[in-house]
């Protein structure tokens, strides 16, 4: 696992500008002079935590769900466990996790791909429940063998909701993986909690590393809406 | 092309766990190749389940089912269906394929060459009244009517010798059902397969069959035989009132001026002038019209002869 990249830092008083030594409500200046060593490799760490996490745990999810879709008696258990992580608190989960696997950056993966999980499997159940009743009897009727029904029906057509499923996952994964930063120096969550460590919380870090956390899921809303567009041409298709 | 099947019913029953009796009891029919057979029946009268036990999306528990003296065990299911075109009332065609992927999907189970499948299916659309064009939209982009002319074109896409047919038209309006009931009589003529048609509706069955095969709850086989046999001689109560009390003018509607032997026209003959293509039940139903008991069978400009009510009342 890779460590946070740079030392922390807090903000010099002495000598930084007048905005900042008076903790004004938002400081450009700042912003410019530690994006370098701050805010940029926050960033990038806080892409890695979430694009592993959500990496992971669309795997374990996708597998479950194919063995739900195979066996459908361990949808239940399954679901339970998985919401039964969701209800404990980030925070609570990861002093949980703490005695086992340390102030390590598994422990914060380990967590954050559990909530991914809540969000994942539903999906990727209920996406391959997405074909109907004839869509499977003519399949079955013109002779595709099950496993071709999988490959050629049911996965094509689990595709938008599957898609929808990580869309949220990644959003709340961009959002929960802040609070990593109660564990380990890692993420846009870092910046925030050293700045509320302050005497005085330094808000122009507060601002821009949260900012940040917003137009990071933002953006990546919208680039699976766009790459769900470019997947699914079939969808949204109507008699005229 | 390939040649019509010959299907044998054997005394096929299916029984489902817990239901009292038979949802098909011993049920032998004998299809000959080429004909288009309707099973018609109240609901509860098993003749869908009769017709996906065929293609073993039902098994059945006594009995054989055999296609040209094979039985339909002695292949493994998905051999046997690649083989049989199948045509269901909601159509199930694939969302996520355009229509010519749809079309294609039996020729590349079976390996067929693109350019092959390409050709096969510019044929079939145009076999089913759709354009070329058609062959790069979404089934969702499609009328009803439209998607049922290309889950026609799916089944029909290998060749196979049999065609069945789930209550194709249930769901489509009553015009656009008229229409496609037509072209498919058309299509049947023209490329000789045998179809084995499931409906509930006594006139479409009386339309499309040669045959007719009419099942009563408990999937017993009540009567089998031509539609003129049946609306004749129904073989008991429950057929009778099962194809309704103008079974006569049913059968009327079986025939067309065309098919009956009319008189001489004299000259300056009373009656409405009809083409040798109208039903002898709307000719008669003109004549009540018009109050006129008679009418001129005419074929542009010239007068074929005269057809007069009692020669109606002598067809039966």
């Amino acid at each position: 696992m890779r460590r946070a990249g740079g030392p922390t830092v807090i903000p010099n008083f002495g000598h930084g500008s007048s905005c900042v030594t008076g903790d004004h409500a938002f400081c450009w200046d700042w912003v410019r002079g530690h994006w370098g060593d701050t805010l940029g490799p926050a960033l990038v760490q806080h892409i890695e935590l979430t694009a592993i996490a959500v990496g992971i745990g669309f795997g374990i999810a996708f597998l479950l769900g194919l063995a739900t879709h195979r066996v459908s008696r361990i949808e239940q258990p399954v679901g339970i466990v998985s919401a039964l992580l969701y209800t404990i608190p980030s925070i609570a989960l990861f002093q949980l996790l703490v005695p086992f696997t340390g102030l390590t950056y598994t422990t914060i993966e380990i967590a954050l791909v559990g909530y991914t999980l809540v969000i994942l499997y539903p999906a990727v159940v209920a996406g391959l429940r997405s074909p109907s009743e004839d869509v499977l009897e003519a399949a079955r009727g013109m002779g595709l063998t099950p496993l071709q029904i999988l490959l050629r029906v049911e996965l094509p057509l689990a595709v938008p909701v599957i898609v929808s499923g990580l869309r949220v996952a990644v959003v709340s994964t961009i959002s929960i993986a802040t609070i990593a930063a109660f564990v380990g120096p890692y993420g846009l969550g870092n910046p925030i909690f050293l700045a509320l460590k302050e005497p005085t919380p330094f808000k122009t870090e507060i601002y821009s590393a949260g900012f940040l956390a917003v137009a990071l899921a933002l953006l990546c809303d919208a680039a699976l809406l766009l790459l769900r567009r470019a997947v699914v041409p079939w969808a949204g298709k109507r008699f005229a | 092309m390939s040649d019509a099947a010959r299907i044998e019913f054997d005394g096929v029953t299916k029984r489902y766990e817990g239901r009292g009796r038979d949802a098909v009891h011993e049920l032998t029919l004998d299809i000959p190749a080429g004909t288009f057979c309707v099973l018609v029946g109240p609901s509860g009268g098993g003749k869908s389940t009769a017709l996906k036990m065929v293609n073993r999306l039902i098994p059945f528990d006594g009995g054989d089912i055999r296609i040209d003296g094979r039985s339909v065990r002695s292949l493994s299911a998905v051999e046997l269906r690649r083989g049989i075109g199948y045509v269901i009332q909601n159509i199930g065609l694939f969302p996520h394929m355009t229509v010519g992927d749809n079309v294609g999907t039996v020729p590349r189970l079976l390996g067929w060459k693109k350019q092959r499948i390409k050709q096969r299916t510019q044929e079939l659309l145009e076999l089913v009244g759709l354009e070329q064009d058609d062959a790069k939209r979404y089934p969702a982009e499609l009328s009803g009517g439209q998607r049922q002319r290309v889950g026609l074109a799916r089944a029909l896409a290998a060749d196979p010798p049999l065609l069945l047919m789930d209550e194709p038209f249930g769901a489509l309006d009553p015009i656009t059902r008229f229409r496609l009931q037509t072209e498919l009589k058309r299509l049947h003529e023209e490329v000789s397969k045998t179809v084995i048609f499931v409906t509930h509706d006594v006139d479409e069955a009386i339309r499309m069959g040669d045959r007719i095969a009419i099942l009563r709850e408990g999937g017993i086989l009540a009567q089998y035989d031509t539609p003129d046999a049946i609306l004749e001689q129904p073989a008991d109560e429950f057929v009778a009132q099962f194809i309704g009390e103008d079974r006569a003018l049913r059968r009327l509607a079986l025939k067309t001026l065309r098919d009956v032997k009319l008189t001489e026209p004299g000259s300056q003959e009373p009656g409405s002038r009809v083409s040798p293509d109208t039903t002898v039940r709307n000719a008669v139903s003109l004549m009540l019209d018009s109050g006129t008991p008679q009418v001129v069978v005419v074929d542009g400009d010239k007068e074929l002869g005269v057809f007069r009510l009692e020669d109606a009342g002598a067809l039966l």
